[in-house]
């Protein structure tokens, strides 16, 4: 079966919706354009700056190289849907963001992170967010952010 | 699968696989492809299987970079792999993309390409008409070029387990974490053997043919081997890292694989 | 008082929770898409352009050539009378008959969606004569080169000398000299949220309305309403969140230029979001300059004198509307700017060549003038056995040296390079680094370190751009409007693109006027509801926005107390403002709440008698006199490791000490500077926009172009010392400049003292892998 547009149905921050889309169009631009979830954003559209992070059935992808097409049946969680609050909150009391562009990403990575790794070093934090740019900050508040909550929950 | 290859026979040149997209989208997107139709690949799960055989370990052509990352199996008898995939990207992009589509987009700077030469792998290729194995050693054809015909999908890596006390060093020197290597290095040392391959020096991964015969026959001939392997290779023409450069980084990389031997 | 406090970001909650709202995020009705059509030639003449393809796809409303524009929008040059004599070539918001660097839009789609645009984009059929390309100065300047502009002769496009003492003397008498040829190769700002704008008209007001990722939204309300010819009061531009400028956001862009007239032609909406090969074929660019330097030293290790030749280029055109000129008056003004020698001579040309316009890109011209002089210096120091530290020490102006106009020109007020090199050295232990590094060395491990020290030039006068002719305000003013329960609205004119200023001006008012930080929001970015100012560049937030602020404060307090003065039979000297309640100045007892002067003050006047000064709406406003900037001054420390088999360089320690004067946020300045290092690590390492001979760009994507990214980086150690400026009564000087200043002169200084041992030396940056091989011969 072939078409230029293809019917899908998925979750978006729990939420079930269903939507026909052009088959070319990929899930970033999907997530902002067409359901206007506009937090995830498009920085290369190569997947070099995670700008566009986001978390489909449970893992951060490249929402710029993943088609609408392929989320079809998958849950799919944008920054939207929230982050662990402690995390957030750091990031605010340490200022680990300027213009925020970067910010839903880089929360999204440094979530997972944490999950996988409660006791991280600094450089476990430099090395899993290596693949988020941030042009504003020297990175420096965000490992920061990420090292104290990592901390306090282990407290 | 039959759909898909049935699509493939028909569309050839003009369909494009996706499997993971992490090779295919950054094209798509900067339009420098407009297939006019795509295969999606990606739940077909018979192709997301590792099996394990007397001799060898298959893995299906689906599994994604994270899999192979947490496989107790890959880590007990391809160790190359677990070592070689810590240098590919950022977790988000391990998380979609694949060992199958790493092979078959064929960058030559790609560490999953390399490996499989200087382990010996062999691809599964199949069409409607047939399925055939291909040598790795055969399967990389240039830049972005394989063996993969335009009714072919590659489904499976076949991978001779390394013999007993074998050795896999894998060595690569990129900018920043994640990045394409400027140079890298696989090797496979078995009492027997020594296996050795590059990427990221010329238009495919490449054996270092003529080093590993010299190596094999005469382990302590180190200097020779130096000079041996930066004249087999050839680089490509790239302003920013000359071929001087890449020639100078494989002899830095064969130094530190060779250390990490046991003497 | 809550100026001076650590306080987190209000916005930056909105932007925690992906609630920002970048131009890209705003959908508005019937709103179009534009997508360009760019020259793949560096240097072409365009034939013919045949656009019926295109016109025909689905979705497309209209294919725009520089013809079709020509009677709905002006053409520009970039002038600037402070340089009479460099040339300003004519350009046009779509390349006319010659398309003069890979990138320059053509042709331009309108459709109703982007995809739509970029389909029919590709069918414009462009008939192209393709001409030589020049892609280096000295070569543009060679006098058989190609000549871009039609009314020039040359490519120069300027050039001058700066003359102060007798430099010819200063050499002949100097028991050392040093010399070395540097080149800063070209790089860009690179915000992660690419240029992106909406430009909407409404022909029965004969409104436009443009929301803009922009720093500057009342230069651009200027410049759209002179070109578009529209009433200046009809052209509103607002700039939302802005996902980071750097200075490559406070120019006119064709590009965007093309989305307003577009708009004004249809009638509909239309949006241009620059993608990120976009971006880099046509941002503006910066550095790109070829620096040959000498120093003269005494025989003691005191520089005599400096020269400098800079040769650099505007691109194809020169920016507008504030020229390209900076960047090389700032190296020719500021090389060697920290020292006390008399005799200094600054030679500069300006080429056109066949790349994208250069311009003002954060921190400009400083980290070059920084590096050139401070690897002079080690070089002088290494030539006779002195230590770094103290041929530095030896050089610098000291305290009593001020006020002092420097031997490049520039006025210094007040400035701390020994404070802040005590401090640094209290932070680094520099000999057991020393130890460190030699028995390192002994096991092949390689490391360095680097000392730059900078000025930080900031917050510019009238004197530059409002004498030059361009209509950009250097003075800031600030309105606030105390509302009826007491909060305050303040709105400003310079504008925030996430280095926090709003939180500053926040803090200014509300310590100020005694109010809590919640009961003051700060109103930004917005060209029809915010005073005429400057917005954000060059660091003149908090040094001019912030003395508005201020002022503006102050008068609204005093307002507040007279009419509490009145109600209360009491003289409004002998009550204050707490924490948003009026007191008894000497006993501190509690009289009413701001909030009660609100209500009264707005719905029950008639209880204020005539003759009190009791406006609830004030406005005051700041601008500086007599001096072109306000300096600041500090000092970086770098330390790296050199890998000499790869010639990949780790950064492992920075530590910056910086004198920005009165500081609003130390937590915001913190980070700001830390940005800015790494921005500068970025320039020193990784960040090059590399041409090929014949113009063609090869790195157009983040695959090619490198970033600094978090693995690479290393922590950065911040210190401050203030020396507020007595210019103004906050005290405030700029921020922005000072991380990106010194950082490439540190790391430069570090890399080349980690590879000493080998008699090996580099002066360009950045330094790749090949480039540091090559210096150490081994490639």
């Amino acid at each position: 079966m072939t078409a230029k547009h293809w019917r899908i149905a998925l979750t978006v921050n729990g939420e079930a919706i269903a939507r026909e889309v052009p088959v070319r169009l990929n899930l970033v631009d999907f997530l902002r354009h067409d359901l206007g979830f506009t937090g995830s954003h498009v920085g290369c559209e190569q997947g070099a700056c995670g700008a566009c992070t986001i978390v489909m059935d449970g893992e951060t992808v490249r929402g710029c190289l993943v088609l609408a097409v392929q989320a079809d049946g998958c849950a799919i969680e944008t920054i939207e849907g929230g982050v662990d609050d402690d995390l957030r909150q750091m990031f605010h009391t340490l200022n680990a963001l300027q213009c925020g562009f970067c910010t839903p990403g880089m929360l999204l990575s440094a979530a997972e992170l944490l999950r996988a790794n409660p006791d991280p070093s600094r450089d476990d934090i430099r090395d899993y967010l290596s693949g988020n740019f941030c042009r504003c900050t020297g990175y420096q508040a965000i490992v920061d952010a990420v090292e104290t909550v990592a901390k306090a929950r282990r407290s | 699968m039959a759909d898909a290859l049935g699509l493939l026979a028909r569309h050839g040149d003009d369909a494009a696989i996706v499997a993971g997209g992490q090779s295919l989208l950054p094209i798509l997107n900067f339009r420098l492809a407009a297939p006019e139709l795509l295969i999606d690949i990606g739940r077909l799960d018979d192709l997301k299987q590792i099996t394990e055989g007397d001799d060898y370990i298959e893995i299906g052509a689906l599994l994604r970079h994270c899999d192979l990352a947490d496989s107790p199996l890959i880590g007990r008898d391809l160790p190359l792999l677990h070592q070689a995939i810590n240098h590919i990207a950022h977790p988000a992009v391990r998380h979609r993309g694949t060992i199958g589509g790493s092979l078959a987009m064929a960058d030559p700077a790609a560490e999953l390409g390399a490996c499989c030469l200087a382990l010996d792998g062999a691809f599964s290729l199949l069409s409607g008409r047939e399925q055939r194995w291909v040598a790795a050693s055969d399967f990389f054809k240039g830049v972005y070029e394989t063996a993969l015909q335009p009714d072919e999908i590659l489904t499976a890596i076949r991978i001779p387990k390394p013999v007993r006390n074998s050795i896999s060093v894998f060595e690569e020197i990129a900018r920043r974490r994640g990045d394409f290597a400027m140079a890298g290095l696989a090797l496979v040392a078995a009492p027997n053997s020594l296996r050795i391959a590059l990427l990221g020096v010329a238009d495919r991964p490449v054996l270092a043919g003529q080093t590993m015969a010299l190596l094999s026959a005469n382990p302590t001939a180190v200097d020779a081997a130096m000079e041996m392997i930066a004249t087999e290779i050839e680089p490509p023409d790239d302003p920013a890292y000359p071929p001087a450069y890449r020639r100078h980084l494989v002899q830095v990389l064969l130094r530190r694989a060779l250390s990490r031997l046991p003497q | 008082m809550s100026i001076g406090a650590e306080v987190p970001r209000d916005r930056a909650k909105r932007l925690l929770t992906g609630r920002g709202r970048f131009v890209d995020d705003i959908q508005l009705p019937r709103m179009l898409h534009l997508a360009f059509v760019r020259s793949p030639y560096a240097h072409a003449r365009i034939e013919a352009i045949d656009t019926a393809g295109a016109i025909s796809m689905p979705g497309v409303i209209a294919v725009y050539t520089a013809k079709e524009l020509e009677d709905a929008v002006s053409s520009w040059r970039p002038e600037h009378k402070l340089f009479p004599t460099m040339a300003a070539p004519e350009q046009h918001a779509l390349a006319k008959e010659t398309a003069r660097w890979q990138g320059e839009a053509v042709a331009a789609v309108v459709a109703e969606s982007r995809a739509q645009a970029e389909d029919a984009a590709e069918h414009v059929a462009v008939t192209w004569h393709e001409l030589p390309a020049v892609t280096d100065a000295k070569a543009a300047l060679a006098t058989d080169a190609a000549v871009l502009h039609d009314d020039m002769t040359t490519n120069l496009a300027f050039s001058t000398e700066i003359v102060t003492g007798d430099v010819a003397l200063a050499f002949r008498d100097a028991a050392h000299v040093v010399e070395e040829h540097f080149r800063f190769n070209r790089h860009s700002g690179v915000s992660l949220e690419p240029r992106g704008i909406i430009a909407e008209f409404e022909p029965g007001e004969n409104r436009l309305t443009v929301h803009q990722s922009h720093q500057t939204p009342h230069q651009q309300q200027d410049l759209y309403a002179r070109l578009l010819a529209l009433p200046e009061h009809k052209v509103r531009v607002i700039c939302p969140d802005v996902g980071g400028a750097f200075g490559l956001k406070h120019h006119l862009m064709a590009d965007e230029l093309v989305a307003c007239v577009a708009a004004r032609l249809l009638c509909r909406p239309v949006k241009y979001i620059a993608d990120r090969l976009e971006s880099f074929l046509s941002d503006i660019h910066c550095r790109d300059h070829e620096v040959h330097a000498r120093m003269a030293f005494s025989a003691a290790g005191k520089i005599l004198g400096i020269e400098v030749d800079d040769l650099f280029n505007a691109g194809a055109y020169g920016q507008y509307p504030r020229t390209s000129i900076a960047e090389g008056n700032q190296i020719t003004r500021l090389t060697g700017a920290p020292y006390g020698h008399e005799h200094y001579r600054a030679g500069l040309r300006m080429a056109f060549l066949n790349k994208s316009i250069l311009g003002h890109i954060r921190s400009v011209g400083h980290p070059i003038a920084c590096a050139v002089a401070e690897r002079l210096l080690d070089m002088g120091a290494a030539d006779f056995g002195l230590d770094p530290i103290e041929v530095r020490r030896m050089n610098y102006l000291s305290d009593d040296d001020f006020p002092r106009t420097s031997a490049g020109g520039v006025e210094f007020e007040s400035l701390s390079f020994n404070g802040c090199l005590d401090k640094a050295l209290q932070m680094i232990d520099v000999p057991g680094f020393r130890e460190t590094q030699t028995a390192l060395g002994q096991q092949g491990i390689y490391r360095g370190i680097g000392i730059a020290t900078f000025v930080e030039l900031t917050a510019i006068g009238p004197e530059y751009y409002g004498e030059g002719g361009q209509h950009i305000s250097a003075q800031e003013t600030c309105l606030l409007r105390l509302e009826g329960s007491g909060t305050v609205r303040c709105y400003t004119g310079v504008t925030d693109q996430g280095q926090g200023i709003d939180t500053g001006i926040q803090q200014v008012v509300a310590g100020v006027m005694g109010l809590p930080l919640a009961d003051v929001e700060v109103i930004s970015g917005d060209s029809a509801l915010c005073p005429v100012g400057g917005g954000s560049w060059g660091s003149r937030g908090a040094a001019l926005g912030g003395e508005a602020a201020l002022g503006a404060a102050r008068t609204l307090r005093g307002n507040i107390l007279n009419i509490a003065a009145s109600l209360l039979q009491k003289e409004p000297n002998d009550l204050s403002i707490e924490q948003g309640v009026v007191i008894d100045a000497a006993s501190g007892s509690r009289h009413m709440a701001v909030s009660e002067i609100g209500r009264i003050g707005h719905f029950q006047p008639y209880t204020i008698p005539d003759g009190v000064s009791a406006d609830l709406t004030v406005v005051e406003r700041y601008g500086s006199r007599d001096r072109m900037f306000l300096a600041g001054n500090g000092l970086q420390i770098a330390v790296v490791e050199v890998d000499v088999d790869s010639g990949i360089v780790t950064p492992l320690r920075h530590l910056v000490v910086h004198d920005c004067g009165r500081i609003l946020n130390p937590l915001l300045v913190r980070e700001q500077v830390r940005g800015g290092v790494v921005q500068g690590i970025g320039a020193a390492l990784y960040e090059e926009l590399r041409y090929d001979e014949d113009g063609h760009l090869m790195t157009g994507s983040f695959a090619d172009y490198l970033v600094p990214m978090a693995g690479e980086m290393p922590d950065i150690e911040v210190a401050h010392l203030e020396t507020p400026t007595k210019t103004s009564e906050l005290g405030a000087k700029g921020a922005g400049e000072a991380g990106t200043a010194g950082a490439v002169g540190a790391v430069l200084n570090a890399v080349n003292d980690a590879i000493a041992p080998f008699k090996a030396s580099i002066a360009e940056t950045p330094i790749t892998p090949p480039r540091l091989l090559r210096a150490l011969g081994k490639i």
